[in-house]
């Protein structure tokens, strides 16, 4: 039931996921809406679990949203609210819904947030839960009690290419891909000289065959936005030149986006890349730009897949 | 507390800030604790380190993992296998066990039970630095 799953299989189309925007209120019909502006061009979306810190509808309930309005999602799952047992059932809970893509994260923690004064769970980390999650799908819960029928589960995670220490990074990577990780999502990297070094070193060793990389981009409105998330992202950094180059700039927006289409290209040219993860800061149209400009399609045959299914059965 | 795990408390604490989590791993980890990480990560750095290589949760502090990765990879006394072991995936922590001695759980094999249906990692010999 899984695209992304059926495109990890086939091994070498490009892949597109994105970042699902948050609920705070509203119906599904609401949400459906909020959907058109990136849905269209990716094979699945990311069914967020409380973004850095801040409370919003569940991840859960999130993913039987998209998958009642026709978008594929793909459960992202962090450690610092849930212990191992919430996790696992929160797993078992979405594939009862027919959601099989998760995605495993360690999580930002609780200071990150507006709630800084919780309590932090990690009870696991994100390599433990990418494994958790292996267990789950080979038929047993981490107790060993056995799941019968075992769930499908398409498993992923996600790595930072661009922070400390920057030569471990692939090597950690590598151990998720171990771990059992389909896919993994990078964090987004204003060095193209770290990316590059990443994804080489996962390509020598031939882990970009049994794992999709798919670094993340960003569209971002302008300056403001990479300097917040210099500052205020963890794990980001974005060179001061970087940003006076789109600040000097006579028309700050359109180098901004400039730098974000540069930024796509560099990384779809590395060899070991399978496509993007996109996520959009601006609500204007940008990503369809984006697509555009980089020949990426929108993903239109994902509605006749799901036909053709819906006929099948 | 007993009397071993209260030595092993007064010995590890004041030079490793050791957590008492009853299953140690110090020797795998570039003799850096990975319980005094905020998130307690026991599988290596988070996504989260500043760019000076610092912790997200505690600027002032070197993150936890970047020091190990340092330590396990430049630390002239430190066993060739302890390194080798720096890219394992270590299981969850029984949390039981915290407050206990992890000399005492070394010595019977209590720290390296894992739940049943955790399996380690077929192909772990490919995970090499």
């Amino acid at each position: 039931m899984s695209r992304l799953g059926d495109l990890l299989d086939a091994g070498d189309q490009l892949i597109i996921t994105g970042e699902a925007p948050v609920i705070d209120g509203g119906t599904l019909a609401d949400y459906e809406a909020k959907l058109t502006e990136v849905a269209p061009w990716c094979d699945a979306m990311n069914a967020t679990d409380n973004t850095t810190a801040h409370a919003h509808a569940s991840n859960v309930a999130m993913a039987i949203a998209m998958q009642r309005v026709g978008v594929e999602p793909i459960l992202q799952v962090v450690c610092r609210d849930k212990n191992r047992i919430a996790l696992q059932a929160d797993i078992m809970g979405v594939a009862l819904h027919g959601v099989e893509n998760i995605c495993c994260l360690t999580g930002d923690d609780v200071t990150a947030g507006d709630e800084p004064e919780a309590r932090r769970v990690f009870d696991l980390d994100g390599p433990q839960l990418i494994r958790l999650a292996g267990s789950l799908a080979e038929g047993r819960y981490l107790s060993g009690r056995t799941i019968d029928p075992a769930p499908k589960l398409v498993i992923g995670a996600v790595e930072n290419p661009g922070t400390h220490p920057l030569e471990h990074r692939a090597q950690r990577a590598a151990k998720k891909i171990l771990a059992g990780a389909r896919f993994l999502q990078l964090q987004t990297c204003y060095h193209p000289d770290r990316l590059a070094a990443f994804v080489a070193a996962l390509h020598e060793r031939g882990f970009t065959e049994r794992c999709a990389i798919l670094p993340t981009i960003v569209a971002v409105k302008g300056p403001g936005a990479l300097r917040f998330m210099d500052s205020a992202v963890p794990g980001i950094s974005v060179p001061a030149e970087v940003i006076a180059r789109v600040a000097d700039a006579e028309d700050a927006a359109q180098a901004t986006y400039q730098l974000v289409l540069e930024q796509s290209r560099h990384a779809l040219a590395l060899p070991g890349v399978r496509g993007l993860h996109l996520t959009d800061f601006c609500k204007d149209g940008s990503i369809a730009r984006l697509c555009a400009d980089l020949g990426i399609k929108p993903r239109l045959e994902k509605e006749t897949h799901a036909h053709d299914r819906i006929l099948a059965v | 507390m007993g009397l071993i795990s209260a030595i092993e408390h007064a010995v590890k604490k004041p030079i490793w800030g050791c957590q008492m989590c009853g299953a140690c791993v110090l020797h795998d980890t570039g003799m850096t604790c990975p319980m005094t990480c905020p998130k307690t990560m026991r599988n290596g750095p988070c996504g989260g380190v500043r760019e000076d290589g610092h912790c997200e949760v505690k600027p002032e502090m070197r993150c936890v993992w970047v020091k190990a990765e340092d330590r396990s990879r430049n630390w002239p006394l430190l066993p060739e296998p302890w390194r080798e072991h720096f890219n394992n995936l270590r299981p969850p922590v029984d949390n039981r066990l915290k407050g206990t001695s992890s000399w005492l759980n070394l010595k019977s094999g209590r720290d390296r039970v894992t739940p049943a249906g955790w399996t380690p990692v077929v192909d772990e010999s490919e995970n090499e630095a």
